[in-house]
């Protein structure tokens, strides 16, 4: 058995296999702040809402958290479909991975949101701010603080998600690889190559997401205190 | 009231305010207030009148009920019985406003309960900008002020965690006095500072008596309550259990202070 | 029934089956790979460190999808005709295996230090060290994460459908593709994985508590 290795499949697939990667990058960055918004949201809701937003919040993350994203996909697109609501690929996949990201970051913030000291809320309710501005200058930035590691682990695993958006016929970058492999039967060496550019995109999109981390909080950038 | 368990009033008595030269309406006004935890009863009948420019020292063994007493005062916690005046709002009532009382009513902690995120300044300004809605430029002035006040006014940019224990104290005071408030609390503030920095927090609260601002402190500092406060309460198994001038530490009525005065000097 | 045949519903059922199948190939592939991964992940060689170091940020690197591709594709350029549960299983093996030794590499050195030193003022070799003192407190550690971990290679098995592997996920698929009852058969199979993955997750939250209240 000898088995030749071909990569001349780059030359004339680059440009495709360009518009794959920005596709891949497109639906990331477009569901990364919607899908923090909706888990912080259901985060706060979970544990300071009335007894029916906390209920309905518990039925959402379990019910996302404990069923394969490609189910909630297909569930999404092919019912919307069925619905005569016409949405393309691109946007149904955004919807189904904020939904998806936004139940597993509620657990996170849960997480955040309950590991600041009681102390802070006190101080902060002792200094007449209302519950709501509390929440957003006091506990918000500190929650966000101290589970950033997390979330950025979280929204990584997002963008490895988004390689199964071709299944909704979504090109971003693994259909492209099918759609070259089906031309060229160079199944190996075209997946070999995808594999190691989400390998590189993995590491670009943790890097940036710790950079913004340096942007947005500025005790870390002038304590030089990592993550 | 259980006067038999107690030696003869001293000088000050219970119901009126401490410092009898005061002839303005007092800003704090216990009467009988009682406060239980479940089944134990914490504050059992607390008479006490805190007067405007007044500083009032409350002392007394853990559990006496001292840091209780001081909480209902902005409302932490609540009165389960009697009658808690302070500036103006009737706290027994459980209709007040608290966050309208908390403007008038500053505290400072044990642990200090500074935001780890924001500097000095940003700590200091917070409230009254999300509170009082000062612009930016009023709210630069309030903290180089304030914390000129304090003596930190090098420490504007500075955040908590590059701070020693005593400099984030006197930030927290700092944070309180920015509110304009009419009174302030501090709960054991120097309880978790190393010695040679209580002083520091210990001077800043001496110079804000000095310049009439009204407090109440719960302290283990026997030496400065005698010094610095107007009055001095001693409390014991959730009572008033004697109070007065200063000197009064100097010359325990009771057996109860004199052991208490004792352990402590 | 809800407008599906008998047959139809069997159909899913079958296919739930087939994902069950391939979850514990994954479990006892994973486990099989993540312990030596875990104990170089752990260990004293810098070498060993490195190593399994670079295998678990590759494989988490990777979409599993695209592990599953590679890895059909890599195993037929022999010119075999690899079964497709196959080609799944190796995947679900290295990605399972990588995660697994990462979650385990944090339960042994979550036991502190203290025991280390302990274990070696009795004189024990390093491996007896290991095996005795240090490994049992580990296992108890590792219960909560790891069967939280089985719910995640569950839910993972559906990326198999991109090599067409015949689980729930492509049971459903096909099953839609000549009924157009997406919300009914969808449904009912989010409903099955529900069923099959809740109970776990609850069983790990509920080991969790223990553990920290133990």
């Amino acid at each position: 058995m000898s088995y030749e290795f071909d990569f001349s499949f780059l030359d004339e697939y680059l440009p495709d296999l360009w518009h794959g990667i920005w596709l891949t990058l497109g639906m990331t960055t477009a569901s990364i702040l919607p899908g923090f918004a909706l888990g912080t949201l259901c985060a706060v809701g979970r544990l300071y809402g009335p007894p029916w937003a906390r209920r309905a919040v518990v039925i959402y993350v379990e019910g996302i958290r404990n069923t394969p994203l490609i189910i909630q996909v297909f569930w999404l697109f092919f019912g919307l479909a069925v619905l005569q609501v016409r949405i393309g690929p691109f946007a149904a996949a955004v919807i189904a991975l904020v939904i998806n990201v936004g139940a597993y970051t509620a657990e996170i913030m849960r997480a955040g949101f309950l590991s600041i000291p009681k102390g802070q809320i006190e101080a902060a309710s002792c200094l007449a701010l209302k519950p709501s501005q509390a929440l957003w200058s006091v506990q918000l930035p500190q929650a966000v603080e101290r589970v950033y590691p997390a979330l950025v682990s979280q929204f990584v695993l997002m963008m490895l998600a988004t390689s199964i958006m071709s299944q909704i016929s979504a090109e971003e970058l693994t259909g492209v690889a099918y759609m070259i492999q089906s031309f060229t039967f160079r199944g190996f060496e075209v997946y070999l190559v995808i594999a190691v550019i989400y390998l590189v995109m993995a590491s670009l999109l943790r890097l940036t997401l710790l950079g913004v981390a340096q942007v947005s909080f500025p005790r870390r950038r002038r304590l030089g205190t990592p993550l | 009231m259980t006067l038999q368990m107690r030696a003869p009033a001293p000088s000050a008595a219970l119901h009126e305010s401490p410092s009898m030269t005061s002839p303005a309406a007092p800003l704090v006004r216990f009467r009988d207030v009682r406060k239980n935890f479940g089944a134990l009863a914490v504050l059992k009948g607390i008479d006490l009148d805190v007067a405007p420019g007044e500083v009032v020292a409350l002392i007394g063994r853990s559990g006496s009920g001292k840091s209780t007493a001081l909480r209902c005062v902005n409302g932490l916690e609540k009165v389960d019985g009697g009658e808690l005046t302070v500036c103006g709002r009737a706290l027994h009532s459980g209709t007040v406003d608290l966050r309208e009382l908390r403007q008038d009513v500053g505290i400072v902690f044990q642990s200090y309960n500074l935001f780890p995120h924001l500097t000095a300044e940003q700590n200091v300004t917070l409230a009254p900008r999300k509170v009082k809605r000062i612009g930016k430029g009023e709210a630069r002035d309030l903290a180089a002020e304030v914390l000129a006040q304090v003596g930190l006014a090098d420490k504007a940019q500075s955040y908590p965690e590059q701070l020693s224990g005593g400099q984030q104290q006197r930030v927290a005071i700092a944070r309180s006095l920015a509110m304009h408030p009419k009174l302030i609390l501090f709960d054991e503030v120097t309880s978790a500072l190393d010695p040679e920095l209580t002083g520091e927090v210990l001077k800043v609260i001496e110079r804000l008596a000095r310049g009439g601002m009204t407090m109440m402190l719960v302290t283990h500092e026997m030496a400065f309550a005698r010094s610095v406060a107007h009055a001095v309460v001693f409390m014991h198994q959730g009572k008033v259990w004697e109070s007065g001038k200063g000197e009064m530490l100097a010359h325990p009525q009771t057996v109860e202070l004199r052991q208490f005065v004792g352990n402590g000097l | 029934m809800l407008g599906l045949t008998i047959e139809q519903i069997a159909y899913l059922f079958r296919g739930a089956g087939w994902t069950i199948v391939l979850s514990l190939l994954g479990f006892v592939g994973g486990t099989l790979l993540g312990l030596p991964v875990a104990l170089a992940r752990s260990s004293q060689s810098r070498l060993a460190r490195a190593l399994s170091g670079v295998l678990v940020q590759v494989v988490q690197g990777i979409p599993l999808p695209v592990i599953m591709f590679v890895v059909y594709f890599g195993i037929s350029i022999g010119g075999f005709d690899v079964p497709a549960l196959v080609a799944a299983g190796v995947a679900m093996t290295l990605y399972a295996g990588a995660y697994l030794g990462e979650i385990w590499k944090g339960c042994i050195l979550a036991v502190p230090r203290t025991q280390w030193e302990a274990g070696e003022c009795l004189a024990l070799t390093s491996t007896q060290r290991f095996v005795f003192v240090i490994l049992p407190q580990a296992l108890r550690i590792a219960v909560p994460p790891t069967v939280g971990f089985l719910v995640q290679i569950v839910k993972n098995t559906s990326y198999s459908v991109v090599i067409n592997f015949f689980d729930l996920t492509y049971s459903a698929k096909v099953i839609n593709n000549s009924t157009f009852r997406p919300f009914t058969v969808f449904t009912i199979a989010a409903l099955i994985y529900f069923a099959i993955c809740f109970p776990m997750s609850l069983l790990a939250s509920r080991f969790e508590r223990r553990l920290h209240r133990g």
